[in-house]
């Protein structure tokens, strides 16, 4: 399993990577394992302000459909368009290819949120 | 691959005259308008009646059910539906009647109404039912719909949230979101229950209720389901209760007894009418004594000897369902009751647990059961020791298939990962159980020896392995003449 160092890891499967007030999001080579082929990314609609914790789209997959969650809160500024016509760029290159990006400006909270080591150990504690 | 009967077309095949009417016949465009004439030809095709007959034959040859053998589908209690209760619903004072008859004359229509409501009021422990919805997600429906009318009634409309734990049935937070819910998830525990202190945690007074399976999905009972009414009680929310798993306690324990307010049955599943394409389903409603007034009308009552629809309930969701429910569905279910009485009930819920217990211990040796204690009608196990040879869940279901046997669930429930989850129930003996058994061994040691056989099964169906992901990525989902997929 792949995990980049410089990203921050929601318990959802989730990263954050932030740039300045921008935080780009996506999910983890291991959700997008988990999921398997994926199929369908339903993506936020823009300027949308997002709460922590709430949903910002569903990713379905042959196996299953997987709801979104922001792991951090903020509106919406950028969706990546690309997931509608190939959802499977996610099950290539789950950290090249973000989903969504949020403005951080008014909170640059990074709550609850793991270090790349910390979602390892995380992720081997589900792996029973 | 069969053709398609489009793909059969044979011009002038089906073409035949009649003998000269005595009544005149004038050319269409005299008695219809220009502009509803179809200009292009109907594109049907051309077919004798016997190739006709033989095309729909060989297709009803490829379906499988539980009339042709072992269908261990979890969560969908695929048990035998006995044919005693096709009789009693093709009956002529069942299958004659009409809807629209004065209720004067369809008083045993209604008097198994009447009694069907009472009975499961009683296999439940709720107080009342309405036996209207059509299918398990439309009685789920028809409850979150008495829950939102209750809270309502009682001006209390800040409780737009329903909790749903994350091991629950897709159609749970979906038909709260119907309802115009929003839905909170509830996490589990590490014993596959519902986790008491994310429970807590999430409870507040804007939650309308909680939905909950019982067995839940894992096969395993909820023993902290009083503490778990009493939370939400104490919130001042409801408890609903889908009975999709109500074979697993049935004539033992009683939803009702737990602490449920709100519950519907599926008759397709528990009580032994056809699932799917041979159902309809039918999805009875029923409340406890603070609800009753919510149930869709009409209610079914008994007035001194005589049984009328009761449509006088004011506060009632209304009507869900066209006339009254899928009635044949119910006589069958009836017929289903009163053929095995109480004692019988109790009995088939005994045997869907041992079926699975049995299942269980047999194929712990060959297969991970990632919580391997004793389970209620059915079960979990997982690809874990396949996967080394890159075997996995999906490819066992499919070699299942080379076998005979209908796959179980797979990828269900979410929470773990790569299940499959076998329900055997009541019906199967005890060969049958070992028959699979054996196959599910040699599925594993083949895995073993030989994991390319398993990878790409099926191998004797008529349709090979189906590339899921294309079909899900750019599905065809009508034929065209001349256009090749």
């Amino acid at each position: 399993m792949h995990t980049p160092e410089n990203l921050f890891y929601s318990k959802e499967h989730e990263w954050v990577r932030v740039e300045g007030n921008k935080g780009y999001i996506g999910i983890s080579d291991f959700a997008q394992h988990q999921l398997g082929d994926i199929v369908f990314v339903e993506l936020p609609e823009l300027d949308l302000e997002i709460n922590l914790g709430e949903s910002i789209g569903v990713i379905e997959s042959v196996k299953a459909a997987a709801t979104l969650f922001s792991p951090v809160p903020g509106t919406i500024i950028e969706v990546n368009e690309d997931l509608e016509e190939a959802p499977e760029l996610l099950n290539q290159d789950p950290y090249h290819n973000w989903i969504a990006v949020l403005d951080l400006s008014d909170s640059s909270r990074l709550e609850g949120l793991m270090s790349a080591e910390a979602y390892n150990a995380y992720c081997q504690t589900l792996e029973s | 691959m069969p053709k398609l009967i489009f793909e059969k077309n044979v011009p002038g095949s089906n073409s035949f005259s009649l003998p000269p009417g005595q009544i005149p016949n004038p050319a269409i465009s005299k008695t219809i308008p220009a502009q509803f004439l179809r200009q292009e030809a109907l594109n049907l095709p051309e077919i004798s009646e016997v190739e006709a007959v033989r095309h729909f034959t060989e297709l009803s040859t490829r379906a499988y059910g539980v009339d042709n053998g072992f269908y261990p589908l979890g969560s969908c209690t695929m048990k035998y539906n006995p044919k005693i209760n096709e009789w009693a619903a093709r009956l002529p004072g069942f299958a004659g009647i009409h809807p629209y008859q004065p209720e004067d004359t369809v008083q045993g229509a209604l008097q198994l109404y009447y009694e069907m409501q009472e009975m499961l009021a009683e296999i439940t422990g709720m107080d009342g039912f309405s036996l209207q919805p059509a299918a398990g997600a439309h009685g789920e429906l028809a409850g979150v719909m008495i829950i939102k009318a209750y809270h309502q009634q009682r001006q209390d409309a800040k409780r737009t949230k329903i909790m749903v734990p994350d091991s629950a049935h897709g159609t749970n937070p979906a038909s709260a979101n119907v309802v115009g819910f929003e839905v909170i998830e509830v996490k589990s525990n590490q014993r596959g229950l519902v986790d008491l202190e994310d429970l807590r945690s999430k409870m507040t007074d804007e939650v309308a209720g909680l939905m909950l399976t019982n067995p839940n999905t894992l096969g395993l009972f909820e023993e902290d389901i009083q503490e778990i009414a009493t939370i939400v009680h104490e919130a001042g929310g409801l408890l609903y209760y889908d009975g999709a798993n109500l074979n697993g306690i049935m004539g033992v324990a009683r939803p009702g007894d737990m602490g449920f307010d709100v519950i519907h049955v599926n008759l397709h599943k528990t009580f032994g009418t056809p699932h799917g394409g041979g159902g309809p389903g039918s999805g009875p409603v029923g409340v406890k004594a603070q609800l009753l007034d919510f149930l869709p009308k009409p209610i079914t009552v008994k007035q001194g000897e005589e049984y009328r629809f009761n449509y006088d309930l004011p506060l009632s969701i209304g009507k869900v369902k066209n006339f009254y429910g899928n009635f044949g569905v119910i006589v069958k279910a009836y017929a289903y009751i009163k053929a095995l009485g109480a004692e019988g009930l109790k009995e088939a819920g005994q045997h869907a647990v041992l079926n699975a217990n049995y299942l269980r211990h047999q194929l712990r040796d060959d297969y991970h059961i990632p919580l391997d204690r004793l389970c209620k009608h059915e079960f979990i196990i997982n690809s874990k020791k396949q996967a080394e040879n890159g075997v996995t869940t999906l490819s066992i279901a499919k070699r299942l298939i080379d076998y005979g046997n209908h796959p179980p669930t797979i990828y269900f429930p979410l929470i773990v990962s790569e299940a499959m989850m076998i329900e055997p129930t009541e019906t199967e003996s005890k060969e049958r159980l070992d028959e699979f058994v054996q196959t599910m061994r040699t599925i594993a040691r083949e895995a073993a020896e030989n994991p390319e056989l398993v990878s790409q099964a099926p191998h004797k169906a008529v349709i090979k392995r189906v590339d899921e992901v294309t079909a899900a990525r750019k599905p065809v989902v009508k034929w065209e003449a001349g256009v090749k997929i």
